[in-house]
C-alpha cells in the first residue's frame, strides 16, 4: 500500500489530515445549493403560474425577472449584492446590515436563491403550457374552477414532467455554488483554494475538491433517475428520453 | 455616472477582453463538440467510452474548479516536464490560454450532446437513401446531414452559448482582466462597487440580449420551409 501511494503524485496524507475541512465545505456547499433551491423553487411556483396564465401586469413583470437573471453570470450578481450593496450609507446603517448584507453566507444565498429562483420559474412555465390539451379540457368539463384544475390537475402533472429539466438546474445550481468560494466562504472549493493556498500546492485541493464535486453529481444523478422511474412511468412508454439529456435545456 | 465614463476605457477593455475569450472558447467548443458527436456515433467501442467519460466528468465537475485546476496544475505540469526533459526552462501558462481552452473544452461535452442529438434527430431513411444512390460519405455528410444539423443544433447552440458567454466571467478569479475583474478594480479604487458592478451587470445583458436577438433571426432562417408542430 505505501509504496503504492508513494507512485501517486499528489500529497494523499496531507489530503487525509484536512479532510474534516473538506467534509465542513461539503457541508457548506449542500447547505447553500439545498436551501437556494427551496427558496428559489417555492419563489419559483407562483412566478410560473402568472406567467402561465398570462397575467397582464405580473407577466411582463416576471419575464424581465427572468430575463436580466438568466442573462448575467452569477458570480456578478453574487458580487453585486455582497460588494455593491455596502456601498450605500443607508444600506449600510439599516437593520438589515448586521445580520444579513455583511455576511457572505447570507449574501451568496440571496444572490442563488433569487438566481435559481428565474431559471425555475422558466422551466415550471413551460411545463404548465405544454400540459396536454386534454387534461385541461377534462377538468373543465367535471366542473373543476381554475384554481381547483391548477391545485389538482395542472400542476401535478406539470411537476411530474418538469423532473428531468428540473434535474439539470439542480446539477448547474451545485456547480454555480463554487461562486461561494470567490466571496471568502469555505465551501468545497473554498477548502481546496485554502489547503493549496496554505501549503503551496497546485493540484491536491482542486482535485480533491473536484471528486468531491463528482461524487456529490452522482448520487444527485442517481437520486433523479430514481424519482423519474417512479414519478415518469406514465410517460415511459410514450418516450424512451425521460432521462436528463445533457444541456439541450430550453431554458437555459 | 461621471466615474462609469471616467473609466469608460476599463470597462471598454474588459467587454474587449471578454468577447474575444468567449469567442475563441466557442471555436474550441465547436471542435472538441464535433469530435466528440463523432466519437459518440461511431462504431468503435473505445472512442465511444472516451466520449462518456468526457461528457461525463465535465457535466459533475464545476467549470471554476477546472478553470484552477489547469491554471495552476497545468503551470506546474507544464514546468516539471521541462525541467525534467530539458526542453524549455520556466514558462508561465498565459491567462487567457488556460481560461480560452478549459471553457472551450468544458462546452465542447455540451455541444457533443447538442451535435449529437441533431445527428440523430435526422430520420435514418434520408441517410440510407444517400448510400442507396452511391453517395460517397463526405457528399452524404456534406449534403444530408450538415444542413439539417444546423437546423435541429441552432437552439442548443444558442443555450449553450449564452451560458458559456457567462461563464467567460470566471475568468476574473485566476486574474484575466476581462470585463469583471475591470469592473471590481475599478469600483475599489473608487469606493463605488456597486455602481461598476452594475455597470458589468448591464453590459453582459446586452451581450446576452444581442445573442439571443441574433441566433433567434438566424433559427428562423434556417427553419425556413419547416412546420413548427
Amino acid at each position: 500500500m505505501e509504496s503504492f501511494l508513494s507512485y501517486i503524485p499528489l500529497d494523499i496524507a496531507l489530503i487525509a489530515e484536512n479532510f474534516d475541512r473538506f467534509l465542513y465545505g461539503v457541508w457548506t456547499t449542500l447547505n447553500l445549493t439545498v436551501l437556494a433551491l427551496v427558496f428559489g423553487g417555492l419563489l419559483a411556483i407562483p412566478m410560473a403560474i402568472a406567467r402561465a396564465s398570462r397575467h397582464p401586469v405580473l407577466n411582463p413583470l416576471i419575464w424581465s425577472y427572468t430575463y436580466v437573471l438568466r442573462g448575467t453570470p452569477l458570480l456578478v450578481q453574487t458580487y453585486l449584492i455582497y460588494y455593491g450593496l455596502g456601498q450605500f450609507e443607508a444600506v449600510r446603517q439599516s437593520w438589515l446590515w448586521d445580520p444579513i448584507l455583511s455576511s457572505a453566507w447570507w449574501c451568496a444565498l440571496i444572490a442563488f436563491t433569487l438566481n435559481t429562483a428565474a431559471y425555475t420559474t422558466e422551466l415550471l412555465r413551460g411545463a404548465i403550457v405544454d400540459t396536454p390539451k386534454g387534461e385541461v379540457e377534462a377538468a373543465i368539463a367535471t366542473g373543476h374552477s381554475y384554481p381547483s384544475r391548477m391545485r389538482r390537475i395542472i400542476l401535478p402533472s406539470a411537476f411530474r414532467r418538469a423532473i428531468p429539466a428540473y434535474s439539470n438546474e439542480v446539477i448547474f445550481m451545485l456547480h454555480g455554488s463554487v461562486v461561494a468560494s470567490t466571496i471568502t466562504l469555505q465551501d468545497i472549493l473554498g477548502v481546496g483554494r485554502w489547503l493549496n493556498g496554505r501549503y503551496y500546492l497546485a493540484y491536491e485541493g482542486f482535485i480533491t475538491a473536484a471528486l468531491l464535486y463528482f461524487l456529490i453529481v452522482f448520487a444527485i444523478t442517481r437520486v433523479f433517475r430514481w424519482i423519474e422511474r417512479r414519478y415518469l412511468r406514465h410517460l415511459a412508454r410514450r418516450e424512451t428520453g425521460t432521462a436528463a439529456e445533457m444541456t439541450p435545456d430550453p431554458t437555459r | 455616472m461621471d466615474l462609469i465614463l471616467e473609466y469608460r476605457s476599463q470597462l471598454v477593455a474588459g467587454t474587449v477582453m471578454t468577447i474575444q475569450l468567449a469567442l475563441i472558447s466557442l471555436v474550441i467548443a465547436l471542435v472538441f463538440g464535433l469530435l466528440g458527436a463523432w466519437a459518440k456515433l461511431s462504431a468503435s467501442r473505445l472512442a465511444q467510452r472516451l466520449a462518456g467519460a468526457y461528457t461525463t466528468i465535465v457535466r459533475g465537475v464545476p467549470d471554476l474548479v477546472l478553470i484552477l485546476l489547469v491554471f495552476f496544475g497545468g503551470q506546474v505540469t507544464v514546468n516539471t516536464l521541462g525541467a525534467a526533459m530539458g526542453l524549455w526552462d520556466y514558462v508561465e501558462i498565459s491567462k487567457f490560454v488556460a481560461g480560452a481552452a478549459t471553457i472551450g473544452v468544458i462546452f465542447g461535452a455540451y455541444f457533443t450532446e447538442t451535435f449529437r442529438g441533431a445527428i440523430t434527430a435526422i430520420p435514418r431513411g434520408q441517410i440510407e437513401a444517400g448510400i442507396s444512390c452511391g453517395m460517397p460519405r463526405q457528399l452524404i455528410f456534406r449534403h444530408i446531414i450538415w444542413p439539417q444539423m444546423v437546423r435541429y443544433a441552432l437552439p442548443g447552440f444558442t443555450n449553450n452559448w449564452l451560458v458559456q458567454l457567462k461563464t467567460t466571467a470566471l475568468v476574473s478569479v485566476i486574474g484575466l482582466q476581462d470585463l469583471v475583474y475591470n469592473a471590481f478594480t475599478a469600483g475599489r479604487s473608487t469606493n463605488e462597487l456597486f455602481t461598476f458592478m452594475a455597470a458589468a451587470f448591464v453590459i453582459y445583458l446586452v451581450l446576452t440580449g444581442i445573442s439571443d436577438l441574433a441566433l433567434r433571426a438566424l433559427d428562423r432562417r434556417y427553419s425556413r420551409g419547416v412546420v413548427r408542430t
